[in-house]
């Protein structure tokens, strides 16, 4: 009895959208003239056929995201784990601190910041480090920053809570056996931080991926990611059960691709975390 | 048919395959998961999404009836409007503070008691229908009292769709008075019965001289590799796809789905050409500024205001295409179960009168619906003193404000799609948006 709340939660929350997604996604017809239920499994193999493309672009963007995102997040979970001292939670409120303003708004903030005569590149420009035909905002680049900096707490902060429990002592027997700073961190630190890394790689790779929002704000021609395509097909094209089984596809992939991951390197890393 | 060669098979194989020996127990389970498989699909199949299609309108009785209005009418408008318009468009006194910046509505205030809370909140008709459609679908208020939409795909879905208060005749002496010729009647709404007109213009191309030293009058013309990374074209399913098809002599209100075809391929150069920057919207006002473009697909008047309001947009031009360009309507319309559509219509009709029709011309240089306001800009102009006489006349003398004959037979309108044609239309054009 006592699980029967989370049953529900899962009920209402996530099994019938499920269902209801999957009953749209095998739909025929027009938002116009309604869509009927004729079991269509071919919208499946059209939104892949034809959105290929996207879902390997959105692919390859989430796998750089992430990795760039754990390279610049490690440091800074670490330091603060182990460094920050009494000041541990001003350093990651500061961290969280631009978070509070909405995903959207910092977004637009980017494309402000990354605008061609703007206060980072006009400058670059004016002072001649930057040849003027330099032009960020709008490529493929712009968007993978920004997907990067909008997913970079999502990363940090799994990282600084496995870093934080880690045994101080164990660093310093791993000193006392004369093990050298890096071999310490290397033997010791790092595998012991392992389930922090997995699961800031689920948290980071999965929202990157199915992001829309950066590649809208930020992108030009050539960058549209998966989100994008499945937003436009349902509210400008409107062929929802298109769109509905893009989404499912998607979710498809990112569930198989987590399972992979998982049983490649054991479930317990990740729920350790 | 396909003939198939059928394979050789052992028929003890065949025997064993079919006549399997199955338990009472066996039996029960898969009929267990037999029914459960049925009603799995019963209820996958149960989750149909109902048709929109109305019968337009307004039952007896019912929203927009004249009996419906003269009870809303009894009751009278209340004491606040939400008007929800594109940017740009309403005339600005930055010198005031508060509601008073916006003269020409702060007069409707002063004059009527009802509040009105303004929001330039519309960037794009598509994106600003997907984000009220859910509340119009559910039959419940948007918060909007009226918004303002081009004629095109969104309108004529709304319409048909009846999404939309029929507009009470009685309550817009100012529009019976004072709407031009052109904009009575309109062939998308015919009878103005959804729709009054709160401005028209044009679409066409925007350049900074600061950085073009040419002028740029055709869609090939902006594909131009000098201006590499700095050029934007609209993404919205209508101007960039009937531009380019009477850059290439097609006239967009007749087209056919072949034509149709040879615009997206003349589109489509703009994705492999490495010149376009973004496929943008009303953003693209604030790309020029910022100067991130430098040649983009612009709406007449935006860039107008901004050349003669402000000093350092002194070098943006606006053209319309030498083979011809796009005239639109915006138009207010009350979507259903506003919370105030007498003072709504009210308001639409306040801005019939010509001399708030003509503050509004002399601030966004916009082709207005009212001549007579026209008349009162010209007067204006010649009445004006130091630098605004200047910004004044400018806008007098305006072929974007007032289109002569000889640009408007070269202007065009949007292509009206029905039926079958939309799915066709966006298949051929949104995924050139989207790459």
């Amino acid at each position: 009895m006592l699980s029967s709340p989370a049953l529900l939660w899962l009920l209402v929350l996530f099994i019938i959208p499920m269902f209801a997604m999957a009953s749209l996604a095998l739909q025929e017809g027009s938002a116009i003239e309604g869509f009927r239920m004729t079991w269509r499994f071919a919208n499946f193999t059209e939104a892949i056929s034809a959105n290929g493309e996207y879902l390997l672009r959105s692919l390859r963007n989430g796998v750089i995201v992430t990795l760039v995102a754990l390279l610049l997040a490690y440091p800074v979970a670490y330091w603060i784990a182990f460094y920050g001292g009494r000041f541990k939670s001003v350093f990651l409120f500061l961290l969280l601190l631009p978070f509070f303003i909405s995903f959207v708004i910092r977004t637009v903030a980017w494309s402000f910041i990354l605008s061609d005569e703007g206060i980072v590149f006009g400058t670059l420009k004016s002072i001649g480090l930057l040849p003027e035909s330099v032009t960020v905002l709008g490529t493929t680049f712009a968007v993978i920053a920004g997907i990067t900096y909008n997913l970079l707490p999502f990363t940090i902060l799994p990282l600084y809570v496995s870093l934080e429990q880690i045994d101080r002592g164990l660093v310093e027997a791993a000193q006392d056996l004369y093990a050298s700073k890096v071999e310490a961190f290397l033997k010791v630190v790092f595998p012991l931080s392992l389930p922090g890394v997995f699961a800031a790689l689920l948290l980071t790779s999965i929202p990157a991926i199915g992001d829309y929002v950066n590649a809208a704000v930020l992108g030009g021609p050539g960058t549209a990611m998966i989100g994008n395509i499945i937003q436009s097909e349902f509210l400008r094209a409107r062929d929802y059960p298109e769109a509905a089984a893009l989404a499912f596809v998607l979710m498809a992939v990112m569930l198989v691709a987590a399972i992979a991951y998982a049983r490649l390197l054991g479930t317990e890393r990740v729920t350790e975390a | 048919m396909n003939e198939r060669k059928q394979p050789r098979t052992d028929p003890a194989w065949i025997r064993g395959m079919t006549q399997r020996r199955m338990s009472r127990r066996d039996v029960l389970r898969y009929a267990g998961v037999g029914a459960s498989a049925l009603g799995l699909s019963s209820i996958l199949a149960a989750c149909g999404v109902e048709g929109e299609q109305q019968t337009t309108g307004p039952t007896a009785g019912g929203e927009g009836s004249p009996e419906w209005w003269a009870d809303m009418k009894a009751a009278g408008p209340g004491d606040h409007i939400n008007f929800t318009n594109w940017p740009a468009y309403i005339d600005r006194d930055f010198s005031i503070e508060g509601p008073g910046s916006r003269p020409s509505l702060f007069a409707f205030i002063e004059s009527t008691g009802i509040d009105v809370t303004y929001r330039a909140d519309i960037n794009a008709n598509e994106d600003f229908y997907a984000a009220i459609r859910p509340a119009m679908e559910a039959g419940q208020d948007t918060g909007h009292d009226i918004i303002v939409i081009t004629n095109g795909q969104e309108l004529t879905e709304m319409i048909q769709l009846g999404y939309l208060i029929e507009l009470d005749p009685e309550l817009r002496p100012n529009f019976d008075a004072n709407a031009g010729p052109t904009f009575r009647d309109p062939a998308f709404d015919p009878g103005n019965v959804y729709t009054m007109a709160w401005q028209s213009g044009m679409t066409g191309i925007a350049y900074n001289t600061k950085y073009v030293d040419e002028p740029i009058t055709t869609l090939e013309g902006m594909l131009n590799p000098k201006y590499a990374g700095h050029v934007a074209m609209f993404g919205n399913n209508a101007d960039a796809p009937c531009l380019a098809m009477i850059e290439l002599g097609i006239d967009p209100e007749t087209s056919t789905p072949d034509d149709w075809q040879q615009a997206a391929d003349f589109l489509q150069r703009f994705n492999e050409s490495g010149v376009l920057r973004q496929w943008t919207d009303q953003a693209y006002l604030t790309g020029m500024e910022n100067e991130d473009l430098w040649v983009s697909m612009a709406w007449s008047g935006d860039i107008l205001n901004d050349k003669l309001y402000y000093p350092e947009f002194a070098t943006f031009e606006f053209t319309t295409p030498e083979a011809g360009g796009i005239v639109w309507v915006d138009n207010c319309c009350i979507p259903n179960n506003a919370a105030n559509p007498v003072g709504a219509m009210m308001l639409m009709d306040w801005y019939y009168q010509p001399e708030y029709a003509a503050m509004l011309t002399e601030w966004n240089a916009y082709v207005s619906p009212v001549p007579a306001g026209g008349e009162i800009v010209q007067a204006d102009a010649a009445a004006a003193k130091g630098a605004n006489k200047e910004v004044l006349e400018t806008i007098a003398a305006s072929p974007y404000v007032f289109p002569p004959p000889e640009l408007e037979a070269k202007l065009h309108n949007y292509r009206v799609l029905e039926g079958d044609e939309i799915e066709t239309w966006n298949d051929l054009f949104l995924p050139i948006f989207l790459t």
